[in-house]
């Protein structure tokens, strides 16, 4: 009688420890009832947490009335200034950015044959240099265009490439049309020389 | 009735005080050691994806920046996974009929989400910033590991609080010129520092870096 007493007590004891010691193993602090950004959502019928916003409307301070700025045309025609002052900042953000996002294909110099050109080989067409004539004459409204739109088989980047940094894109691609066909007239005398001698 | 305990009983009971410390001891010990083990963590360990996508094919072989695909790294808390259209602004030229890209060509088509799976998943209770790091010097490689090598993705480090903390108390170790954010030590144009610590104590000057801040419970935790 004694000893089943003890038997129980004790087993009263470790269900006591189990409960108190495995109660502590809930994840609800860790899985929390939020979104993280892409979870799937169970709500939704596409299944997506990250929602579009609604048809016809626009949030606040994202109004696009800026044409120039924002399609790159002006009056219907592709524009052939920049809609903001290109200083030095701006043609280093454009550089890093074409580091980024255009140098696979167009390569660092922009002559058309990137790493993913020289992937895809004869099955894919090759992207145009930016330093034939035609291009060099283009306004500079139409490489904005293009990252916005696509052309050809390129996709458009307007997702990826925030409005401002394909404009300083667009500039940084004069500079390179700029360096590729540019003659050592065009270095200033006092840096001539190096360059001559091959010195950094 | 004869005695219950014996004189030995008196050893008995000191070594049971003695044991009993030791077991508690021993048992929460082997607790926080399993907890700090990959069978927890997960590191090392390879998720099945819908696709088997390869960084280092990508980073390494192509030589493709961390920002073509995740594009909010340096201006939101996530570092965003691409949309489908960003793997098909090259894949609608190169390896069109691989049928291991079938999954990305069918999700183009239909507009249907690819299901990646999740590798770096913090408790909801941590609230990690992607752009804080990368824009005070914190390189990928520094939590991510040698990713350009990853022919699938894993979880190269603990991400637990300690490891966390392991940095936030001595960012001079780790810290880089940003410039340098996006390179990996394993790759020809990264040059290491020459001394760490020297360059470290100057970015986390010149990058005004509060490392008192770092420690509070609140930069991670709100």
């Amino acid at each position: 009688m004694k000893s089943n007493q003890y038997q129980l007590t004790s087993l009263g004891l470790l269900c006591l420890i189990c409960v108190t010691t495995l109660a502590a193993c809930r994840q609800d602090m860790h899985d929390q009832p939020k979104y993280e950004p892409y979870e799937v959502s169970s709500f939704f019928d596409d299944k997506r947490t990250a929602r579009n916003p609604v048809e016809g409307t626009i949030a606040r301070g994202n109004l696009r009335a800026d044409d120039h700025l924002y399609t790159g045309k002006v009056n219907g025609e592709l524009a052939t200034t920049f809609p903001f002052e290109v200083t030095r900042e701006v043609l280093e953000r454009g550089q890093e950015r074409f580091g980024i996002y255009c140098a696979p294909c167009h390569s660092s110099i922009g002559d058309g044959n990137g790493m993913i050109a020289q992937r895809g080989g004869s099955s894919m067409k090759q992207p145009a240099t930016y330093h034939s004539q035609q291009m060099r004459d283009m306004p500079v409204g139409h490489f904005f265009d293009v990252m916005t739109n696509g052309f050809g088989s390129m996709y458009s980047y307007s997702e990826r490439i925030s409005v401002r940094d394909r404009w300083a894109i667009a500039a940084y691609i004069r500079v390179l049309q700029m360096s590729q066909n540019a003659s050592i007239e065009d270095v200033p005398a006092a840096q001539r020389q190096r360059l001559i001698m091959g010195e950094q | 009735m004869p005695q219950i305990f014996t004189p030995a009983a008196n050893t008995v009971a000191k070594a049971s005080i003695v044991g009993g410390f030791l077991l508690v001891a021993s048992l929460l010990s082997s607790v926080f050691y399993l907890g700090s083990t990959s069978y927890v963590t997960r590191q090392q360990d390879v998720r099945p994806q819908p696709v088997p996508f390869s960084h280092r094919h990508h980073v390494n072989q192509l030589g493709i920046d961390c920002r073509y695909c995740h594009t909010s790294v340096e201006e939101s808390n996530f570092a965003g996974l691409p949309q489908t259209k960003t793997c098909m602004s090259c894949h609608s030229m190169v390896w069109t009929d691989a049928p291991m890209l079938e999954p990305v060509r069918e999700s183009y088509a239909t507009g249907e989400s690819l299901e990646w799976v999740r590798v770096h998943d913090l408790p909801d209770y941590v609230y990690f910033n992607h752009s804080i790091h990368v824009n005070k010097g914190i390189g990928c490689e520094s939590c991510h590991g040698a990713v350009n090598e990853m022919a699938l993705m894993f979880q190269e480090n603990s991400l637990q609080m300690m490891w966390c903390l392991e940095c936030h108390r001595n960012p001079e170790a780790h810290i880089r010129d940003r410039a340098d954010i996006y390179k990996f030590e394993s790759q020809p144009d990264y040059d290491p520092p020459a001394d760490q610590l020297a360059l470290g104590e100057q970015l986390v000057r010149s990058y005004k870096v509060n490392k008192i801040q770092l420690e509070d419970c609140s930069i991670c935790h709100r």
